[in-house]
């Protein structure tokens, strides 16, 4: 189990981390989910042991680990260069995390091929990190990780260099891994796909602060914050302004899968571009100022660009948020 | 004209300013060194007899040049292990960012900007018998009384060693500055991945650190070694390659230009030495790369 208890971190006066409390169970498979420079690498970081909290405390099983070093917090961290040792054979730097604790060769040799079995690396055990693929390169970091066998593997952004075929693969391979280890993953990201296809929980951050921690689904179908609601779900979710759907200070959230096109409705909007995906076609529009995204089936009557049309906004699939603070209420 | 000749008419335009200077400045003088290298000359630089090739093979096997090139050699293994070992040591230290790391860096990388001279005067206010700086610190002078008499620079067995010390922190500004430019360049995750997998500062140091720096560690020695086998001003101000008659700090290139030199009148002498000289370094600088290059990790 990993507990973070009131975490913030400050750079140079800048808060990068900003009160954050977080609790991962064992086995568990945790996404920190966000843009760029929201603190999620940084949260990991502290997990790790490679930056110390300004305040709060950070507990691994039943310690307090603020003050331990990397090495005695039985964590292992992978990382998105993948750090890979580049004047070491692949098996030498699976073997280095086993030497250092001063494994014994014969030992060190034995995990070393184990490891490297696990991700289809054995024939390469011999080759230096600059004769791999991207791919490969990934999966000895992996191997480097899973060597040691730690209680809790720290990821940040394993996938970000690999093309969208591998990182698909490798997707499925990580959840794998995941469930055959039985250890616990923090795993930073900012992909959402990513988070909604490996994690069983995601936790959402936004410059610094925790917005939403629950499974995919959960967050998906019910985002806590008008950000959550924006940053998960491609297209993104559709918000309208206060006062347009629903009387009062409340914007409404609403999915572009579930917008339809209903000209009796007095919600107008004008069609601004039809993209037909094959499978589906996205109708984009304006109402008014706000631009709204309607998607519909691929061989359903599209309207065309230019046109009015009124939109359907069912009330069993509205989000609705406090038009100040942007959070959920709930009805 | 055909295209093919004007292509060519226009390449050898673009290459004939370097080729000039190249011709003018490099090989015109090689070329010009090793034919005087054959010759015996006066004063006047009126060169009167040719040995043919068999002045280099004679100036080879002269006790005086066999002499230099063994303190030359001293003088190389005095210098550059030290300067290589130190600059490293003081670059580790100043990229730890510690409190003050900026003033010591400005403090370490200084003498790059110090001319020989300079530094030889300033090493000679140092250690000079009679009004050196060290000589007249009483406790000093007591726990070691070759400060005073002969003084460090006067007795055969120091004035080497002396001489070197002063190269070595003349030296220093540039072996810093290049080592922390390599130190910089080194991915910080994989200090940070050997920190999580549980390596100590030292075994990160031999395991990351010295690994990666490797080809700005080779770089710097194949430069420190040339500059020692070329040293000169700090050898001419300091001890004018003395202490006589032991000629304890006369090197190869002191044999070439010293003021109290046996070829100091002889340029087809001085030559000879000279092209010897170079023939020496390019020995050393191939070993040097062949033998450390092995050891060496180039890119990713």
């Amino acid at each position: 189990m990993v507990r973070l208890d009131s975490i913030t971190k400050i750079f140079d006066g800048v808060t990068a981390v900003d009160d954050v409390s977080l609790e991962v169970a064992d086995h568990d498979f945790m996404i920190l989910l966000g843009p760029s420079g929201c603190g999620k690498s940084t949260l990991l970081r502290i997990v790790a042991g490679l930056e110390m909290p300004t305040s709060g405390d950070v507990i691994i099983g039943d310690t307090r680990v603020n003050d331990i070093e990397p090495k005695r917090r039985d964590v292992a961290m992978v990382f998105q260069s993948y750090a890979l040792y580049p004047h070491k054979t692949v098996r030498a730097n699976i073997e280095f995390p086993l030497k250092v604790r001063k494994v014994d060769k014969a030992t060190r040799a034995a995990e070393a091929e184990h490891a490297a079995e696990a991700l289809g690396l054995t024939e390469y055990l011999g080759r230096k990190p600059g004769q791999l693929s991207g791919g490969q390169r990934q999966r000895v970091a992996l191997a480097r990780a899973i060597v040691r066998r730690p209680a809790v593997f720290c990821m940040d952004e394993p996938l970000s260099n690999l093309d969208a075929k591998l990182r698909s693969e490798t997707r499925a391979e990580l959840v794998a891994l995941h469930q055959r280890l039985d250890s616990t993953f923090l795993y930073v990201t900012h992909d959402q796909v990513e988070a909604m296809t490996m994690g069983s929980h995601v936790a959402v951050m936004s410059r610094g602060r925790l917005e939403q921690v629950g499974s995919p689904s959960e967050v998906y179908a019910k985002p806590a914050s008008v950000f959550v609601a924006q940053f998960i779900g491609t297209p993104p979710m559709n918000i309208l302004p206060a006062g347009l759907v629903e009387p009062g200070d409340v914007l409404v959230g609403v999915r572009p899968e579930h917008l339809g096109v209903d000209d009796a409705s007095p919600v107008r909007g004008r069609v601004t571009l039809v993209e037909h995906l094959g499978h589906e076609t996205l109708v984009h529009l304006r109402v008014g100022e706000t631009p709204v995204v309607v998607r519909t089936q691929a061989d359903a009557a599209a309207p065309v660009v230019g046109a009015e049309v009124g939109l359907d906004v069912p009330a069993m699939h509205r989000h609705r948020f406090d038009a100040v603070s942007g959070r959920r209420i709930d009805t | 004209m055909s295209r093919r000749l004007r292509e060519w008419s226009l390449a050898f335009a673009m290459l004939a300013p370097s080729v000039v200077v190249l011709v003018a400045f490099v090989l015109y003088p090689l070329v010009r060194a090793i034919w005087l290298g054959r010759q015996r000359c006066d004063a006047l630089a009126n060169c009167y007899r040719t040995n043919g090739w068999q002045q280099y093979i004679d100036v080879a096997q002269s006790r005086e040049f066999q002499h230099a090139l063994w303190v030359t050699v001293k003088f190389a293994l005095l210098t550059v292990p030290a300067g290589v070992a130190l600059g490293l040591g003081l670059a580790v230290l100043a990229d730890r960012q510690l409190r003050g790391f900026r003033f010591f860096r400005t403090v370490f990388s200084s003498t790059v900007a110090t001319s020989v001279a300079v530094a030889s005067l300033m090493w000679l206010f140092l250690l000079q018998p009679s009004r050196g700086v060290l000589a007249n610190i009483d406790w000093l002078n007591s726990l070691f009384p070759v400060l005073k008499s002969p003084g460090l620079l006067n007795d055969p067995g120091t004035a080497l060693t002396s001489v070197a010390v002063s190269s070595i922190w003349a030296n220093l500004g540039f072996t810093f500055i290049v080592v922390t430019a390599g130190l910089q360049s080194i991915p910080r995750e994989l200090q940070e991945s050997a920190y999580v997998d549980g390596a100590g500062p030292w075994r990160r140091f031999t395991n990351v650190t010295v690994p990666m720096l490797s080809p700005t560690l080779v770089f710097v020695a194949v430069v420190l070694t040339s500059r020692a086998f070329q040293a000169y001003g700090e050898i001419d101000l300091l001890t004018n390659g003395g202490p006589v008659p032991q000629d304890s700090t006369t090197t190869i290139t002191y044999l070439i230009y010293g003021s109290s030199s046996i070829a100091k009148s002889d340029a087809g002498l001085q030559s000879s030495v000279a092209v010897l000289l170079f023939v020496v370094l390019l020995i050393v600088s191939g070993l040097q790369l062949r033998g450390l290059g092995k050891r060496v990790h180039y890119g990713s």
